[in-house]
């Protein structure tokens, strides 16, 4: 019966793939660009212990632009939009970075977990991203270089049915424009 | 008459080609009294290409309120079928038809219904379809005999949206009422939530996260042609179309945190129509347009409220539970579908709006975004079963389901379309 059901998903599967005519491609991959930073590179036969067969593995992460390695993002508790004390110094930091170059701007993006109707946890997002957004402004950001949105439950930053998932979810994104 | 033209997808980038059947449809519950209805197989719609015959039964069989009897008899509108051989099957109702191959293209499709036990004829029609309707045909064909055997108006012939998420593809499609026909209205790396269906059936509104942030398009089914009605600052959400179509109610963040407004269709002359410190969200107007449903936290927790369409005072419907949001009311604007959270289970719920007792009328427990069929009988939502996103339908009852079960991705965030295409 599994074997059956795969053999139907595999033939759909392709079908689907050839019905498609549209410009961007459904496995469309994000492009590799190169970049320095983590990852073992593959060692020269010399290499101590690395062997030839290593790959490198390079880890894009969200491709922001901006203040580095500054961490970006603020968590919050289960049906709350309270910012905690230890993301203050996080939300300082990007202040600062804001109050020094009045040029930049600031999306601020609000998730929640995904618990919940859509559209309930899409202004429940908005609140989390409006309370950091304050925050941002009471440390010295201008409000006109900051847009507060909210995705929701609908970008997920971890699959999965756990407290601990849901934990990573419910958050808000610092993302330079 | 029986006339729809395609509709191409947005963004220059809609799936060409058909897309896969994707539903599969498996039937629950059935109703206390079944009638038994044989559909014969129509003269010529094998050379037609597509058996109506085998759509008019499904659809008369997933309504709960018909049992299909078996039968390889090819039956045409001009017959005069013996009575006593049908009754001798036990059959009380007969529908038999011929779809024929005009000059021009297009096919005549005919057909006729009888009452066995009566050994009646009880009507039957015909016309002239293009090859592309020959499926709308039957459903019109499946309407008809609901409604001259039960009285109520059938749904059949009638339209759903909703979308689909396949890794991280989201695509809105149109459908028909049993799953059967998707096509692409739009197809976005970006989420798209809450498609909202304008009351004349040719427009859908929906959220688009395609700006990375949610905003308010307003599309022409037929012609793919979109328009950004709402993007301020923020999030805007949650459209509503009022019933004569001339405005949308919609959630913007723009002024002070998730308020209601109300804008022309274009998303003109906007207004608040809601003044809480709290989130307002959801809106969905009554039929007689007088009043907006809505959802709000100001009393702590998520409830259903009510007030005048323009905004005023506003008045609590839903008091059992801490957390109940998606309301959708009945044509008839008798009745409340919502969605209520109890523990961890998220069920749909039926109340009538003038008795307030709401009973909940699904066994699963992550159920999303309930909608009303034209005729009031039937209600679409989103739930989730064995691990996979699924659209059911139900009466409001709860006694008879379908399931349309996709077996290629997710399903979700279901609008049940209105009559008259």
């Amino acid at each position: 019966m599994n074997a059956l059901r795969n053999t139907i998903w595999a033939v759909a599967m392709v079908a689907l793939f050839s019905g498609c005519a549209s410009k961007v491609k459904l496995d469309d991959k994000p492009p590799v660009e190169s970049r320095t930073g983590v990852g073992v590179g593959p060692g020269g036969a010399g290499a101590a212990g690395a062997g030839t067969s290593n790959v490198a593995s390079v880890d894009l992460g969200k491709g922001a632009t901006g203040t580095g390695t500054a961490p970006r993002v603020v968590y919050f508790d289960f049906d709350s939009y309270l910012v905690r004390d230890e993301f203050r110094p996080l939300i300082d930091t990007h202040a600062k970075t804001l109050a020094a170059d009045r040029k930049k701007k600031m999306m601020i993006e609000g998730h929640t977990d995904e618990r919940g109707g859509r559209e309930y946890n899409l202004a429940l997002g908005q609140k989390r991203s409006e309370a950091v957004l304050k925050s941002l402004v009471l440390m010295g950001a201008a409000d006109a270089q900051l847009e507060a949105v909210s995705y929701g439950k609908e970008r997920p930053a971890a699959q999965g049915t756990d407290e601990a998932t849901w934990a990573k979810n419910r958050r808000a994104e610092l993302n330079y424009k | 008459m029986w006339k729809r033209r395609s509709f191409i997808g947005a963004c220059g980038a809609g799936l060409a080609g058909p897309v896969l059947a994707q539903f599969r449809v498996e039937i629950s519950g059935v109703g206390a009294t079944q009638v038994p209805i044989a559909i014969a197989r129509f003269r010529d719609e094998d050379g037609a290409g597509l058996a109506l015959s085998a759509i008019v039964r499904a659809d008369l069989e997933r309504s709960g309120l018909f049992k299909g009897i078996d039968t390889s008899s090819v039956v045409d509108e001009r017959s005069s079928p013996v009575m006593g051989e049908w009754r001798a099957r036990t059959v009380d109702a007969l529908v038999g038809g011929s779809v024929t191959r005009l000059a021009d293209g297009r096919f005549d499709v005919r057909f006729k219904l009888w009452d066995v036990i009566k050994g009646a004829e009880l009507g039957g029609q015909s016309s002239a379809v293009a090859a592309g309707d020959l499926r709308l045909a039957a459903h019109r064909i499946a309407d008809y005999v609901y409604e001259k055997l039960t009285g109520e108006k059938g749904v059949f012939s009638t339209r759903i949206a909703y979308v689909t998420k396949a890794g991280s593809r989201y695509t809105l499609r149109v459908a028909d009422a049993d799953g059967e026909g998707a096509q692409v209205a739009l197809n976005s790396p970006e989420p798209i939530i809450s498609p909202a269906w304008a009351p004349d059936g040719r427009e859908l509104a929906y959220v688009s996260f395609e700006n990375q942030k949610a905003a308010v398009w307003v599309q022409d089914v037929y012609s793919g042609k979109r328009n950004l009605v709402a993007n301020f600052r923020g999030s805007n959400s949650a459209p509503a179309w009022s019933p004569d179509g001339k405005q949308l109610a919609a959630t913007l963040t723009r002024d002070a945190g998730s308020q209601l407004y109300l804008m022309g269709r274009d998303g003109e002359n906007v207004r608040r129509i809601t003044t809480s410190a709290a989130i307002d969200t959801e809106p969905v107007f009554s039929p007689d347009g007088r009043s907006i449903y809505f959802v709000s936290d100001r009393g702590g927790g998520p409830q259903i409220y009510r007030m005048p369409a323009g905004g005023g005072s506003v008045q609590r419907i839903t008091f059992d539970g801490s957390y109940n949001i998606s309301p959708s009311i009945s044509p008839d604007g008798r009745t409340l579908a919502y969605v209520t959270r109890q523990s961890n289970a998220f069920r749909l719920m039926v109340m009538d709006l003038a008795g307030g007792s709401a009973q909940a009328v699904s066994d699963t427990t992550e159920d999303e975004s309930p909608s009303f069929a034209p005729n009031g009988r039937l209600i679409i939502y989103a739930t989730r079963s064995q691990g996979r996103d699924v659209l059911m339908t139900t009466t409001l009852d709860g006694k008879i389901k379908a399931r349309l079960v996709s077996t290629l991705v997710d399903v979700r965030e279901p609008a049940w379309g209105p009559y008259g295409r």
